[in-house]
Order: structure tokens, then C-alpha cells, then sequence
């Protein structure tokens, strides 16, 4: 008997202890070991996609699993082609990848990192995907992300704000697309200077898990250097519903701007209960009261309702960008399925087609090879500008949009304008920053 | 045999013929064909049958025999696998001292849990052991970050200090778990036709536990310390009238199953290196008993039929999408095809959950006695059926 | 000083959500015995009401503005309200702006014929089966009415705001010459938990009906002997909880925007309370629901925090401890409710 590796499958050995006697020689497919887990060999090449479709973020689930279909038929050449016609490297020819048809499986992460690893663990063992993609939260991606690198497959990651799904848990088989805490703080800070002054008091409420603290640790850090001083910082419970405990003692605290390191759920109660306790309308030390909301989802802001509006935040991309990439897309995305596509949509759609095109420029499906034709590789017509995949820690580097709160909304998407488009210089870092330390990418893994 | 009477005998080879089985058992279908998607015979599905069935056993020694509904015990599985998770991180990859040291600190956990909230009975009990759970979980997911890495969960590092053993292998990445130098996942591959059966070593580990937990588990049931936790659960007054004090023997049972809740935290993490804290949330917990009832509380083997009910359905339902579903109806014409899908979309992909709440209320509703019952009674529908036909061909001889 | 206040104010607030659904559970428990888990459900399904009824008064027709695009370059269709093309924007906006209150109306008939399905079609069926399969049974239906919520409504918050007029802030210090601002809305919901509570005592206190539902409560055999026809007054009681529950639910809308789980959240907290206030005592669970919500609020503050990091966390839970363990039945329980 002998050993192979977790997710090998369709592989053959005759000699078989349990279960031999069932089986004559003649009708085992012979197949020689594959070079790496779940190498495709049909005329078909399978993806996992895992999102949460149950939860809090089901709905963001839902836009990043609409983004996957539609990616997969531009690689199958089905519909306009989307973004491959935008997009600077031309190896993909809307005819699948490497000649093998894009097929597709989807899981529920549930945004809990245990259900995500199981969904992501059926659909490596039993499914036979060769890259798992998708997710919305930080928590998750780095479990799936830690999975992944142990099976041996690629893990794009989906929606991962927090510093260390790149920093210190970052892993050779995993990249992200989207932006991360620290550019969101790097992106924010000039901003805020120029519209609220360098003289200025910040008080943070903190979602008390990982991610929340890297951002509170972001934001404080860039705002501190451009000379505002940070009042207090508070952790609120992540399960918290009402946040009017922790609201109530900002209005006499002396500060004048609420920093709300806050995602999803979260991000909307306590920005309605700011918004409730008339903090927009509060004057102190002769200042306007301002409130920031670093990380900005659409989806989610929505459910804010007119709370939103005049409040500045940070986002990955928007579906109003006017470059051509985010044109196409929108385009392809709008008319299949009524209404403009999420930042969490856009980044899960690229990374597909990063994947996909990683794939075609190596010639192989070897998670190493794949991940070698990542790595330093630089692209344009994605949306983002030209953007880098850093070799050292799988990062993108791009622009990073600030966006406001519209006040006169024509639609029910038309909730965010674009302040500024800050360029990908301004929210660069080393490898090493501290923010970042205490990982190590590891050396890539196939799994055979 | 070992102690135990024919019935019991019986019920214990069922279960492991059932668990040695299973990867052919739980892959009836070719794995081409589009009902592929109803099979669970890959190791990760099957390593968390039996783990949960482990979880089950345990919480029905206290649920089904002393009728204490504890609604906490996540929380023992999340400190085993931490536990383990640290033990791995530290000491070795070899999953044995992780699997003990998360079955003594689940114990340990237990006592200290147990001794407090057994001083009350009835929901007081059920809402003191949702207490300490919930602090818990709410514990590890913020202020216990250092020790339970909050909220992405603990995880072995390329750098962690392992005293038996490399930090990292020779090719750079995290070294496996493993038992004695078996790695707990390596699969071997069997195609037989159209089919393909994974047996790996870790479900196979996992298997065993499963059955000297389940043997350990119908000892307590028959043992006079089992009818003592029954004398608890029927009338503890009366229990107590005789001079007899239940506490020692349910603080025993509340051990007894924390460390099973342990076990299974343990073989989790040695399945899969990593410890979350929503492992210890209250909806874990309801997890656990759902399985109970919805198998049969009582009963021996219902716990392990619920956990694999619940599992089934949110591993493999959650997984079929509208893809999958016109796969499956593409034969028939396309109004057809198309309105089959739309009824069933709603209950699957999405909304397993929704398939699931379904369920849970037919099978409290028509069989009081859980999946056990329903078997029960398909056993007697059919041995009813078969004496039926042998009445009938006695009355109408053959002509 | 004046924080204190404040977070008393929080902590009234907070409490008075607790107090609503625990009252509604402790009513179902006491007349019925059944342990319902779908009583989170039912205050979701109350807060949906007010967004179903924003949703049919703001009920739009679309017209193609030919000046504007929308975000595919297609000229974009601006909707009106059918309201404000009927009463003019002025009324129709105002009719719109004040849904939340209105769908208190609505509400209640919708909530009690749920609470009269949900009895009569299926936990009438199990005031013989143990707790254990109520738990079950519930649990079930909670899971498959806030999946169909889910279906309908999507998973993301749903903003359902309070009219203008009752949206701002109050200086309630004025009087006292301290600065104590609060959001005009949360008094509002306050003082409605108040009124509800004060109605439900009052219902059982002082009608024939309430005296007879309370005699059923203490000794349902005898009453029954009496030929008193109980069941169909226990059926009563249990739309009256439901209708608390969603009228909870309902004023909570613009405190926090609805979503579909807002119930599960809510589920394990009102348990908690309903335990802590003792099982089966009415006031009980009252008591419980503000102290709670006040000591949650206090252990929010800053020196608490810094005194026993995480307190924040774990306060209700630690609390629930501590009184369970001093008193053992709760603050008000009788001897004997759910004790095996």
C-alpha cells in the first residue's frame, strides 16, 4: 500500500489492502501519478468557488459568485468577453484555459473558518478543484488560504482586508487582489487632511478581532504622522447589535472626528447610531464633528440608508470608475444581471481572470508554476490602473479609491462619488514593514 | 462478546462494519455521473462524520441517560482543540500527545464547568452551561487573542518551536500531522470502474476511536453507574430520599462526556491543524444537541445517525448550485427544465438552511423518537409485511 | 456624572428590547409550557412588517427621464411613489417618512394571526412531548421563517428610518441643567416598551379574561374542570406574545436596519433574561430585561474595561452566573417550573 497525498485522487496501485478482492485488475484505470494535486487530465478544468451563501454576507456571497459565472464564460468565450479584451496580457483566448473547458464548483464558507475549510477541503478531495477563490472576511481567507497551501492549490483570495492575510499569515500558494488596511490608511490620511485639517481629534471604535485591529493600527499611524492626535480607542464586541453604549461617551470626550473600524453588519448599526446621536450635525472645538468609515462596502452601506451620506471611507474599486476596464466590466456584469457589480464582485472576477491568465502564460497548471507567473507580474486594464503583484508577499499593489457618501443619489447603486483616486506610489510599503512582519510565504507547494 | 450482551453484540458490529466501510458505502454513485454530488465518501466529509459522532455519543451520556441538557458543550470541543493545536505547535506532529492532553484539559474544563452549573437543575443548568460557553467563545474571539489567535483561528507557523521535531520540513513548509510517521493525509485512491474510493489513514484512525468510544459508551449505558444516571433523570427526588447523593454521579457523566467533546476537539485538529473560536459558539453547542434529538436522545447509535444527518446535509447540499441542478434536468425539455429548477432552487445552495429547518420540524413532528424510530418502524413495517405474505400464502394455498 | 446617565438611558433602552421579547416568552412558557425558540423569529418577523409596509406605501411607477443615464448609458427610469403622485410629494413623502409608526398597525393583526397558526397548526401538537422536542421543533421553524425572509429580502440590513420629525436629537438635561443629548427615537421606544408592558399587566390584572388566563396559569386542570374552555385562551395569550414581540420588533426598525438574523441574535439574550428574571414570573423577566440591559451598558464604559479586560463581552453571561448561583431560581421564579 502506498502513501500519496491528501487530495490525489484517480490514482492507482495494484496491491490493494482494503477492498482488493472487489476489484480485478482489468477494470482499474490505469493512470500514471499526476506531478500535483488534482492535475486535470479531461478536457475540463474545475475552480472552486467558496463564498458564504448563508450569514451576515450572503448577499456579498452572492455578487462574488455572479462575478465567478461571468468570468468563467469569458474564459469559455461565452458572452462579450468582459475584461479579456481590456486587460494587457493577451494569453487567453476566450477558448478556455490551455484548451481545457472552465468548469466550476461553489461551497458556503458561512464566514466561519472551520465550514469554509470543509467546503473548500470537499471541493480539493472530492471535486477536484485546482483553485479555490472567493470568501469575505479576513478570518476566513486565512484559514483557506493556510488549507490551500497544505493541499497544494492556488488560493486567490476574495474579499481580505486585514493586514496579515498578506503579512504575517501570508503562505506561497495564496494572492490578493484586493487592497489591505494599510493602503486603506495610506490612501485616507491626505484626504483628510485636506478636507478636515491637520489639527484634529480622533476617537476609534474598534471591532475587537484581528482585522479590526490592524485597520485601528492603520488608520492611527497615518493619521498620528499627519499631526491628529487619537483620543481614544475602543473595542466593541464583535457580536454587538447596539452601539449606543459605545457611542454615547464620544459627545463629551473632545473629540471631533469618530474613526468606525468597522465591517458589514457592524459598520452599519454603529454608523446609524452615530448618525442617531446627531453626531453629523455636532459642532466641537469650533469644528464640524466628521465620522470616517476606513473600509466601505456598497452592499453593506446601503443598509445604512441616508446615514451615509457626506461620510468618507476607502474601497478596492467602484463600479462608476470611467477607465476602460471597469467600463467593460460593468457593462458585461450590468447586462447579465440588471444592476452595477460590488467590490467584492470586481476583485473575485479578476482574480479569476489573473488565474486564469497566470495558467496560460506558464503553460501549466502546476501550482508553482502558476504562482511563478504571479509573482512581479504587472498588468493594466483591470480597473485598478497598472497594478503589481509584489513577488515577496503576493500582494496587489494598485490605486486605492477614497469615496464619499453621495448626497443626492440618482439610483439605488449611485450611493458612493469617488473623492480621489489615490496612486499606487502614495500606498506602496517594503515587505518588511511592521505592520507586515512575522510571517514567512514559505516555499510553494504542488502537493505531490 | 467483550462484556456485552447479543443486542449489544450487534449494534456494536453494525457500527463497525458501517464505519470500516464507509468510503464505499457513503460513494454509491460513479463519479461522473451527475448524482456525484450526493456522494460523501471524500476523507474530510468522512473524518467529520465519525468526529461528530464522537461529539454525539459523548453529549447523549449526559443528555439521553441523566437528562441534564447542557447547551455549553462546543465549548469542550473548542478547548480540546486548541489544546491539541498547541500541543502540535509545540511539542510534536505526532497526534497522540495532542489528542490525550485535549481529552485532559476538556476534563478539566468539564470539572470546573460541571461542578458550578450542576448545582442547578432543569433550564437554570441548561442557561449556566450556555454561560460559561458564550464567555468562552466571546474569550477566545477577543481578549484571549495571544493564546487563541481570535478570530482567524490558531494555526501552525513555519516558526513554531516543536521540541520533537522540525519546525518546518526540508522543502519549506509545515510538516504534517501524523501517527508514528503515518501521515494523518494520505489517502490511497481505488478505481474500480467508474468509481473511485479514498481510504485515508485519517478517517481510518478517527474510525477506531469512534468504535472504542461507541463500546465504551454501551458499557456505561449497561453499567450500574449508567441505571444510577437513569434513576437521576426519572425522579432525582426520590434518588435523594434513599440517602443517595446524584451529584458525584452526574458531575461524573458532565466529565465523562466533556472529555468526549475533547476527543473529538482533538481528532479535529489532528484532522485538520487548526482551532477557531466559533467552534465554542452557542450555535455549536444547539449543533450538538440538534444531533441528539433529531437521532433519538436515549439511544446509542442515534447520535451518531443525527451527526451524520446534519453534516450530510450541510456539506453536500450546500454545494449543489443551479449548474448542478441543470445538469441533472438538461433531458427534459426546457420549460420543464427550467420550472424544476426554479422550485428547487430555494432549498439548495443558499438555502440548505432553509432544507434543514424543514426537516428538523418533520422529523420531531412524525417520528417523537428521532431517524431511530423511523428505522425502528421500517423495520417493523417490513418484518410486519413479510409475516403478512407468509400468513397470506398459508391461507391461499397455491392453485 | 452625566455619562452615567447616558448609559442608564442606553441601558433603559437596550433593556426595554429584552424586557418586550422575554415578556412574550415568559407568557407563552407560563400559559403553555412550551420552551418557544421561533420567539426571535417573531420579532424579525415584526421588524419586517414595518419594512413590508415602507415597501408597499413607497410602491413605485418608473418613468424614463430622458436626460439622465443610468450606470449602462440606458436612460434612466425614475420611480415615484404612487403615494406622492396621488397626494402630492409633499403628503406622500410625509405618508412614506412615517411608515415605521403606521406599521404598528399593521402589525398587530399580522403578528397575532402568526402567533394563531403557529399554535393552532403545530406547538399545540407538543404541550405533551418534552421540552427537549419543543426546543427542536421551534428551533426548526425559526431557521425556516428567517430563511424566507432571507429569500424575499436578501441578507444585507435594510434601512427603514424614523420620520424626520422623531429622528433627531433631545437635550434631556435642560431641566437639570446638565448636557445629556439623546436620540429622540430611542426615548420614543422606551416609553412605547413601557406602554406595552404597562398593557399586557394591566390585560391580566384587572379583565376576566386575564384573571382566567392567570388561574389557568397557576392550576390549568382545575380550571378546566371548571368548564372553562383554556386552551382557546391560551391560544389568545400566545398571539398577545406574538404581537408584543413584533411590536418590539417593529419600533426597533430604526434603531438598528433589520436583516434577517436579527432574531437569532436576539434568541439567546432573551433566554438569559427570561432565566435570570426567574422562570414563569412576569415581572420577572421585566426586572430582568432592564437590569441587563443597564449592567450591559455599564460594562461598556471605559474604567470597566480597563478594570477586567473583555467585561464588555461577557457581562450578561457572567452576571446570569452570579444570580443563578445566589438565587436559585432566578430573581422571581416558583419553585418547580422547569426545574427536571
Amino acid at each position: 500500500m502506498s502513501k500519496t497525498d491528501v487530495s490525489r485522487r484517480g490514482l492507482l496501485r495494484t496491491g490493494a489492502v482494503a477492498g482488493a478482492g472487489l476489484a480485478l485488475p482489468t477494470i482499474f484505470t490505469a493512470q500514471s501519478a499526476s506531478a500535483f494535486t488534482n492535475e486535470p487530465t479531461g478536457s475540463t478544468v474545475t475552480l472552486g468557488f467558496n463564498v458564504p451563501q448563508t450569514g451576515p454576507y450572503a448577499d456579498e456571497g452572492a455578487d462574488e459568485l455572479r462575478a465567478f459565472e461571468l468570468a468563467v464564460e469569458h474564459l469559455n468565450g461565452v458572452g462579450d468577453g468582459g475584461m479579456l479584451s481590456t486587460f494587457s496580457s493577451k494569453a487567453l483566448g476566450g477558448d478556455g484555459v490551455l484548451g481545457k473547458e472552465v468548469k466550476f464548483v461553489t461551497g458556503d464558507t458561512q464566514t466561519k473558518s472551520d465550514a469554509a475549510r470543509a467546503s473548500a477541503k470537499s471541493m480539493i478531495e472530492k471535486d477536484g478543484a485546482i483553485m479555490i477563490s472567493g470568501g469575505s472576511s479576513s478570518g476566513v481567507a486565512v484559514a483557506v488560504q493556510g488549507l490551500c497551501q497544505e493541499a497544494g492549490v492556488i488560493f486567490m483570495a476574495g474579499l481580505t482586508h486585514s493586514n496579515d492575510t498578506t503579512g504575517k499569515d501570508k503562505k506561497a500558494n495564496g494572492f490578493r487582489h484586493f487592497f489591505n488596511a494599510y493602503m486603506s490608511a495610506a490612501a485616507l490620511a491626505p484626504v483628510l487632511k485636506n478636507l478636515y485639517g491637520s489639527d484634529r481629534k480622533a476617537y476609534h471604535l474598534t471591532a475587537d478581532y484581528t482585522w479590526g485591529w490592524t485597520q485601528e493600527e492603520s488608520i492611527r499611524a497615518a493619521t498620528e504622522a499627519m499631526g491628529w492626535e487619537t483620543v481614544n480607542t475602543v473595542l466593541t464586541p464583535l457580536a454587538a447589535t447596539d452601539f449606543s453604549s459605545y457611542i454615547a461617551p464620544v459627545m463629551n470626550s473632545g473629540a471631533d472626528v469618530l474613526v468606525l473600524n468597522h465591517y458589514g453588519g457592524n459598520m452599519v448599526n454603529s454608523l446609524t447610531n452615530a448618525v442617531q446621536f446627531g453626531l453629523k450635525e455636532k459642532q466641537v472645538n469650533g469644528k464640524n464633528f466628521e465620522i470616517v468609515v476606513p473600509l466601505y462596502s456598497r452592499l453593506m452601506a446601503k443598509g445604512a440608508g441616508e446615514n451615509v451620506k457626506g461620510i468618507l471611507g476607502s474601497t478596492n474599486w467602484h463600479w462608476s470608475l470611467q477607465d476602460e476596464g471597469s467600463k467593460t466590466f460593468v457593462r458585461s456584469f450590468g447586462t447579465k444581471y440588471g444592476f452595477p457589480p460590488s467590490q467584492a464582485a470586481h476583485t473575485c472576477y479578476v482574480q479569476t481572470l489573473l488565474y486564469a491568465d497566470a495558467v496560460a502564460r506558464a503553460g501549466s497548471f502546476n501550482p508553482c508554476a502558476v504562482a511563478e507567473a504571479l509573482e512581479g507580474f504587472e498588468f493594466d486594464g483591470m480597473g485598478n490602473g497598472k497594478t503589481l503583484y509584489r513577488a515577496e508577499d503576493h500582494q496587489c499593489f494598485k490605486d486605492v479609491l477614497v469615496v464619499r457618501g453621495k448626497e443626492n443619489p440618482t439610483s439605488e447603486f449611485d450611493l458612493l462619488e469617488v473623492v480621489e483616486v489615490t496612486p499606487r506610489e502614495q500606498v506602496e510599503y517594503a515587505p518588511d514593514h511592521p505592520m507586515f512582519a512575522g510571517g514567512q510565504l514559505g516555499s510553494c507547494n504542488p502537493g505531490a | 462478546m467483550f462484556g456485552l450482551d447479543k443486542r449489544d453484540t450487534t449494534l456494536l458490529l453494525i457500527v463497525t462494519v458501517l464505519t470500516m466501510f464507509a468510503p464505499f458505502i457513503l460513494n454509491p454513485f460513479p463519479t461522473d455521473s451527475g448524482l456525484a454530488q450526493f456522494n460523501a465518501g471524500y476523507p474530510d466529509l468522512m473524518q467529520r462524520f465519525v468526529i461528530f459522532g464522537i461529539f454525539a455519543i459523548g453529549f447523549n451520556i449526559l443528555f439521553g441517560l441523566t437528562g441534564y441538557l447542557s447547551f455549553g458543550h462546543a465549548a469542550f470541543l473548542g478547548v480540546g482543540s486548541y489544546s491539541a493545536v498547541w500541543m502540535f505547535k509545540l511539542l510534536s506532529m505526532n497526534v497522540i500527545p495532542a489528542i490525550l492532553l485535549s481529552v485532559i484539559i476538556a476534563g478539566l474544563f468539564a470539572l470546573v464547568i460541571g461542578y458550578v452549573s450542576l448545582r442547578r437543575s432543569g433550564i437554570y443548568f441548561s442557561i449556566l452551561t450556555l454561560a460559561f460557553a458564550q464567555m468562552s467563545f466571546s474569550l477566545a474571539y477577543s481578549v484571549l487573542t495571544p493564546v487563541t489567535n481570535g478570530e482567524t483561528g490558531l494555526q501552525l507557523a513555519l516558526d513554531d518551536p516543536r521540541i520533537l521535531g522540525a519546525s518546518a520540513t526540508a522543502d519549506g513548509s509545515i510538516p504534517v500531522t501524523s501517527l508514528f510517521g503515518l501521515e494523518m493525509r494520505s489517502t490511497y485512491s481505488m478505481a474500480v470502474g467508474p468509481w473511485d474510493f479514498q481510504f485515508n489513514v485519517g478517517y481510518y484512525l478517527c474510525a477506531l476511536v469512534l468504535i472504542a468510544a461507541f463500546y465504551v459508551a454501551i458499557r456505561i449505558f449497561r453499567s450500574p453507574f449508567g441505571m444510577m444516571l437513569r434513576a437521576v433523570k426519572s425522579n432525582q427526588q426520590r434518588m435523594n430520599y434513599t440517602g443517595l447523593n446524584s451529584k458525584p454521579y452526574t458531575l461524573a457523566a458532565f466529565v465523562i462526556s466533556g472529555m468526549y467533546a475533547g476527543l473529538a476537539g482533538g481528532l479535529m485538529a489532528s484532522m485538520d491543524p487548526l482551532a477557531g473560536a466559533e467552534r465554542m459558539q452557542w450555535t455549536a453547542s444547539g449543533e450538538v444537541v440538534l444531533m441528539t434529538i433529531l437521532g433519538g436522545a436515549g439511544t446509542l447509535i442515534g447520535p451518531v445517525l443525527g451527526a451524520g444527518f446534519i453534516k450530510y446535509f450541510e456539506n453536500i447540499f450546500s454545494k449543489i448550485n443551479d449548474n448542478v441542478l441543470h445538469g441533472w434536468f438538461s433531458f427534459l425539455p426546457d420549460g420543464i427544465e427550467d420550472f424544476l429548477v426554479f422550485v428547487i432552487h430555494p432549498f439548495i445552495g443558499k438555502g440548505w438552511h432553509l432544507t434543514l429547518g424543514i426537516l428538523f420540524m418533520l422529523v420531531v413532528i412524525y417520528l417523537p423518537g428521532g431517524l431511530v424510530e423511523g428505522g425502528q418502524r421500517v423495520v417493523g413495517w417490513l418484518s410486519r409485511r413479510k409475516s403478512a405474505q407468509s400468513r397470506q400464502s398459508e391461507t391461499n394455498p397455491a392453485e | 456624572m452625566d455619562a452615567f446617565l447616558l448609559q442608564i438611558l442606553n441601558g433603559l433602552d437596550k433593556g426595554s428590547a429584552y424586557a418586550l421579547i422575554a415578556l412574550g416568552l415568559t407568557l407563552i412558557f407560563g400559559t403553555l409550557g412550551v420552551v418557544n425558540f421561533a420567539h426571535g423569529a417573531l420579532f424579525m418577523i415584526g421588524a419586517f412588517c414595518a419594512v413590508t409596509l415602507q415597501k408597499l406605501l413607497s410602491l413605485s411607477f418608473e418613468m424614463v427621464d430622458p436626460e439622465k443615464t443610468d450606470f449602462l448609458g440606458n436612460p434612466l427610469k425614475v420611480k415615484t411613489p404612487y403615494v406622492e403622485a396621488w397626494f402630492g410629494p409633499e403628503v406622500g413623502g410625509t405618508i412614506i417618512e412615517w411608515s415605521v409608526p403606521f406599521a404598528i398597525l399593521f402589525a398587530i393583526p399580522i403578528m397575532v394571526a402568526v402567533g394563531f397558526i403557529m399554535e393552532r397548526g403545530l406547538i399545540k401538537h407538543f404541550y405533551k412531548r418534552p421540552h427537549a422536542d419543543q426546543i427542536l421543533v421551534t428551533f426548526g421553524l425559526a431557521i425556516v421563517l428567517q430563511e424566507v425572509i432571507k429569500y424575499f429580502y436578501g441578507a444585507n440590513p435594510i434601512p427603514t428610518p424614523a420620520p424626520d420629525a422623531l429622528n433627531g436629537v433631545a437635550n434631556l438635561g435642560a431641566i437639570i441643567g446638565m448636557d445629556i443629548i439623546y436620540p429622540v427615537w430611542r426615548i420614543v421606544y422606551f416609553f412605547f416598551a413601557c406602554v406595552i408592558i404597562a398593557a399586557v399587566f394591566a390585560f391580566l390584572q384587572f379583565t376576566t379574561f386575564g384573571m382566567v388566563v392567570r388561574a389557568g396559569m397557576a392550576d390549568r386542570e382545575t380550571v378546566g374542570l371548571l368548564g372553562i374552555n383554556i386552551d382557546r385562551r391560551f391560544t389568545i395569550m400566545f398571539g398577545v406574545a406574538a404581537a408584543v414581540a413584533g411590536l418590539a420588533g417593529v419600533m426597533y426598525t430604526p434603531i438598528n436596519s433589520p436583516n434577517y438574523h436579527m432574531g437569532m441574535d436576539f434568541l439567546v439574550l432573551s433566554f438569559v433574561v427570561v432565566v435570570v428574571g426567574g422562570m414563569g414570573s412576569l415581572p420577572g423577566a421585566v426586572i430582568a430585561g432592564f437590569v441587563l440591559g443597564i449592567l450591559e451598558s455599564f460594562a461598556s464604559m471605559e474604567w470597566a474595561i480597563s478594570l477586567i479586560p473583555g467585561i464588555n463581552q461577557i457581562i450578561i453571561y457572567l452576571v446570569a452566573i452570579i444570580i443563578l448561583l445566589v438565587r436559585p431560581r432566578g430573581l422571581m421564579g416558583r419553585k418547580g417550573v422547569m426545574e427536571d
